[in-house]
């Protein structure tokens, strides 16, 4: 019996989660093409629905519409499997995004995250390294230069941000001295890591957008030269897959910046998860920002800034809160 | 002077060190004010932009008080149109009046250029400020007297 409960606990969960990133996903397209419009002075959607916010229903009912092409020199299984391992590999990471504080109902606490692994962080890194594959594999797979060109870059920034991003939390677990998400979130009840790691937080970020392949790191998929890169040779739902999958990292992205440096659910008057919904959207709100003011760097700036910049930054922000960490103890 | 005088140095730095930051920072400040304007786009069929008065838009045949065309059918305007987009065929009463009995302006040929308006003795023909009439078939652009009548009747609504 106890155990039924416990299933249908994590089954509820599971699901209101997945909804709640779903729409967040669906209607990030829209949140992205309204701001982007607004920026340069435009309206954006305002055709479907009142202000253009049932876009992303006819985005999708299109997507399933559409011609299904698969290229003849293309790699088929690999083809079809790229953009699952994408969108897989985005969606695993909200199981360990701790939403907000525990709350009571019926007289039973339930914790507002699925599940609290001791290596949260870890898990995260690892999962979103895998979602890269998906790229890579898609790129690899379509038999189109391309596509196989923009895989090489996804993989060559993926291993040089991977390492300034693990830099950068490598500093905020020193200083929480725990892995689990929800431990670094409670360790921040007093302070923000964003008030005692700045330098981390900015490393945080920037590599962050080269993971998620935003605009000043867009190389995979650098449309003028490239014309779209790894997912150039891919239609319909799957082309839908990578591009759920890039909203889907967004969010998790967003997540983790909140969770990580702006305190997770913590903030005054307003329960948790709103707060944290709150932070999440504000990071989102910065990405598509700066999507809309940076333009793309070229590819050896971009493996410049990773390797002779962001690499030191991290070592030498790591060192500073090692001796700071030391010295108050 | 040696070639190399010429020669542009692409991979040298350009901008000083650390001088970069700023101007990005400016951007997204420049990004942000745009975001809180107000955007300068007009939503087209539900708002229009207003023409100058003098616009020269779809054709209109006036009417008199009786409501009978101001035509005489005296043929200056399709004499005067540049690329011969009207075509009228003129009837006349045994000592009456002379009036229009087909009255075509093919308005694919038209460039609108007002001539026909400035020909006419009569003021019977005007453009109008009608500037988004749409339709299926190339048959559906040669005007009648009926359609030249009334253009007002074809602005664009929407859906």
């Amino acid at each position: 019996m106890v155990f039924l409960v416990f299933l249908g606990i994590v089954g509820v969960k599971a699901l209101v989660v997945f909804t709640v990133a779903m729409l967040i996903v669906a209607w990030g397209t829209w949140i992205e093409r309204k701001v982007l419009g607004h920026v340069q002075l435009r309206y954006g959607p305002m055709r479907v629905g009142p202000h253009g916010l049932l876009q992303p229903i006819a985005d999708g009912i299109k997507g399933f519409f559409k011609e299904e092409v698969i290229p003849d020199n293309a790699d088929k299984p690999v083809f079809i499997l790229a953009p699952i391992i994408s969108i897989a590999a985005a969606v695993t990471l909200l199981v360990v995004i701790p939403f907000g504080p525990s709350i009571t109902i019926l007289g039973r606490e339930i914790t507002l995250y699925m599940t609290d692994l001791d290596i949260g962080i870890l898990f995260v890194l690892g999962i979103a390294t895998l979602g890269a594959y998906g790229g890579i594999l898609g790129g690899w797979a379509s038999g189109n230069k391309y596509g196989l060109i923009g895989g090489l870059r996804g993989s060559a920034q993926m291993i040089s941000y991977e390492l300034s991003m693990a830099l950068a939390i490598i500093s905020v677990v020193m200083l929480s001295g725990t892995l689990s998400l929800v431990g670094i979130v409670e360790n921040q009840a007093g302070l923000w890591n964003i008030i005692r790691q700045p330098l981390a937080f900015i490393l945080f970020i920037i590599c962050g957008l080269a993971e998620l392949n935003r605009t000043p790191f867009d190389m995979p998929e650098a449309e003028a030269e490239l014309a779209c890169g790894y997912n150039v040779e891919y239609s319909s739902i799957k082309f839908s897959l990578f591009f759920m999958a890039e909203y889907c990292h967004m969010f998790v992205f967003a997540a983790l910046v909140t969770t990580l440096f702006l305190g997770g659910w913590h903030g005054p008057i307003l329960p948790g998860v709103v707060w944290f919904f709150i932070k999440t959207f504000a990071v989102i709100f910065f990405c598509i920002w700066e999507r809309s003011t940076f333009p793309r760097c070229r590819y050896d700036q971009v493996m410049k800034l990773g390797w002779k910049v962001l690499l030191p930054a991290g070592l030498l922000n790591i060192f500073v809160t090692g001796l700071v960490v030391i010295l108050l103890t | 002077m040696s070639n190399r005088d010429y020669a542009v140095n692409v991979s040298g730095r350009r901008t000083q060190r650390g001088k970069i930051v700023l101007p990005l920072l400016k951007g997204l400040a420049y990004t942000l004010k745009n975001f809180f304007s107000k955007p300068i786009t007009i939503q087209y069929p539900t708002q229009r932009r207003e023409v100058r008065e003098r616009w020269r838009g779809l054709h209109r045949l006036n009417v008199d008080g009786q409501g009978t065309l101001k035509c005489v059918a005296c043929g200056l305007c399709a004499k005067i149109c540049p690329p011969q987009a009207i075509r009228i065929v003129p009837y006349e009463e045994e000592g009456g009046t002379r009036f229009p009995k087909e009255f075509y302006i093919d308005e694919i040929r038209c460039i609108f250029c007002g001539f026909c308006q400035e020909a006419c003795p009569v003021g019977a023909i005007e453009l109008t400020k009608v500037y988004d009439y749409v339709d299926y078939d190339r048959q559906d652009f040669q005007f009648d007297i009926t359609k030249l009548k009334d253009p007002e009747q074809f602005i664009f609504k929407g859906k």
